[in-house]
């Protein structure tokens, strides 16, 4: 089910254009990827958690976002510590735990979560339609705008789609295993997923083009031009020149 | 428009989904303004087919399409046609697209070049004419099924259209809402269509039924409605008797 628990709200960076937070935004999720000196993720780090403090965002929503990411740093974790080459820091019989690998899983845990945070302090703080609008004033291709609004509206119907399905071969009597039959019937529901999502992308085409669509958003939200808007964005672009010379200065 | 009041008018149009039959085969129609027509067939017999073929959305394989008095044929004539026909969908969810009410409902007047103040102030007269004041931030998907109608309604509503299609509206709906939207349609000084399954509803909002058969659209005088009083178990609820 889309929700946007964020949306609503009036702190300081809800009533910033949107169109100075999505560039902000992605200047600063840049800089944070490429980045590699551990003093400046940490800082940049620090950066998002006041970003996501200013958006004065629900902790409990916040960790269960979170959260997602957590299964698949685990998963980097356990994995890249052993096998990446390089001084070991520890031995366990065959195991070998590389101080590399450690450092990198670091990098990556840092990075994913800043960027997350930011992202949800930032973008998260408006409506999917305003988003769509801002995209629209920022000149980004057509396509790309409506790809990421259209998902974003319809997965949830997909997904009551698949729920649907699934218990109508549930109710006959089936049941998951490893035979053949088993994998067929995944992949007709599989299959029937994809026909039925594209028949209602098409409904739901032909429904917008009855009411005018030509291919840009309006929004109804209001955002008027103020100095607010200069002063948090030279701060942000400060933040994130500061991360780039820290990086910079750490190669010596 | 034309002098005779003509606003819609289909000469022996022909549709055919890839490699199947002719769904429509050499179909006339013609639509006056103040008509209000009504259409029971078969499910499969084309009737939304038919709509969407005045709607532009499918492109019949032959014959004239006249509307308002100018033929259309390219997607770019069915501009103006989508402004003034208003098409509510068979399924609502098809139609809601913003996550809120009022944004749904100003969708359409704001891609028509209406600034957000007039946008906005027509959604409020709209909602409020159905009933629905009060609804402007409800999430659209978490409303219930015979408001969803209503809202997808008051989104074709929005448009301020000369003329509606009505694709089975009462589905999915109990008595009670029903009434309600027979109240609405006969209020309406607009002409329309409606397709619906339901003889009691088509009857209390129209004055002539039609049938499609063979893929053909023709006056079914032979049609005669008729009630029955009856008592059985559970008669208070909203129920149909096929």
């Amino acid at each position: 089910m889309i929700q946007e628990p964020f949306a609503a709200g009036s702190s300081l960076i809800h009533r910033l254009d949107p169109r100075f937070r999505i560039v902000l935004v992605s200047a600063f999720s840049i800089v944070v990827a490429i980045s590699n000196h551990i003093p400046a993720l940490l800082s940049a780090l620090a950066v998002s958690i006041v970003l996501a403090a200013m958006a004065r965002l629900n902790l409990k929503e916040v960790l269960k976002r979170l959260r997602v990411v957590f299964w698949f740093l685990l998963l980097i974790w356990v994995v890249l510590p052993l096998t990446f080459e390089g001084n070991s820091l520890y031995r366990v019989g065959p195991f070998t735990i590389t101080e590399p690998g450690v450092l990198l899983s670091i990098r990556i845990t840092i990075k994913s979560t800043t960027i997350l945070l930011a992202l949800m302090a930032m973008i998260l703080t408006m409506t999917i339609v305003t988003t769509g609008h801002a995209l629209n004033l920022l000149h980004l291709p057509e396509k790309i705008v409506h790809l990421l609004l259209m998902t974003y509206r319809y997965i949830f119907v997909i997904e009551q789609e698949y729920q649907r399905l699934l218990t109508a071969i549930k109710i006959r009597g089936f049941r998951s295993d490893t035979s053949i039959h088993s994998y067929r019937t995944f992949a007709y529901l599989i299959g029937m997923l994809f026909v039925r999502a594209s028949t209602r992308a098409q409904r739901v085409h032909h429904a917008m083009l009855c009411r005018g669509f030509r291919g840009r958003f309006y929004t109804l939200a209001r955002f008027k031009p103020s100095v607010r808007n200069w002063v948090f964005s030279i701060l942000m672009a400060g933040v994130t020149a500061g991360l780039i010379v820290m990086e910079i200065n750490s190669y010596g | 428009m034309d002098k005779n009041g003509v606003i819609i008018q289909l000469e022996k149009v022909c549709f055919a989904y890839h490699g199947g039959n002719n769904v429509i085969d050499e179909l006339d129609l013609t639509f006056h303004q103040g008509d209000r027509l009504g259409i029971i067939a078969p499910n499969g017999s084309g009737k939304t087919t038919l709509f969407h073929i005045i709607m532009g959305l499918l492109k019949p394989c032959s014959g004239k399409i006249e509307i308002f008095g100018r033929p259309v044929q390219k997607e770019k004539d069915f501009h103006s046609v989508r402004r003034r026909i208003g098409l509510l969908f068979q399924d609502a969810d098809d139609q809601l697209f913003s996550p809120t009410v009022l944004e749904d409902v100003a969708f359409g007047p704001l891609n028509i070049g209406k600034s957000k103040e007039e946008a906005i102030s027509i959604s409020r007269r709209i909602l409020d004419f159905l009933g629905l004041s009060g609804f402007e931030d409800r999430v659209t998907f978490k409303l219930s099924g015979g408001e969803k109608r209503f809202v997808s309604l008051a989104a074709v509503l929005a448009m301020e259209p000369a003329v509606l299609l009505l694709d089975e509206p009462t589905a999915g709906l109990d008595g009670h809402t029903k009434a309600k939207l027979i109240e609405v349609l006969t209020g309406l000084d607009l002409p329309y269509i409606v397709i619906s399954h339901e003889y009691d509803f088509i009857t209390a909002v129209t004055g002539q039924i039609y049938t499609i058969e063979n893929g053909k659209i023709f006056l079914d005088e032979e049609l005669h409605v008729h009630q029955h009083e009856h008592v059985h178990r559970m008669g208070k609820q909203p129920h149909k008797h096929i």
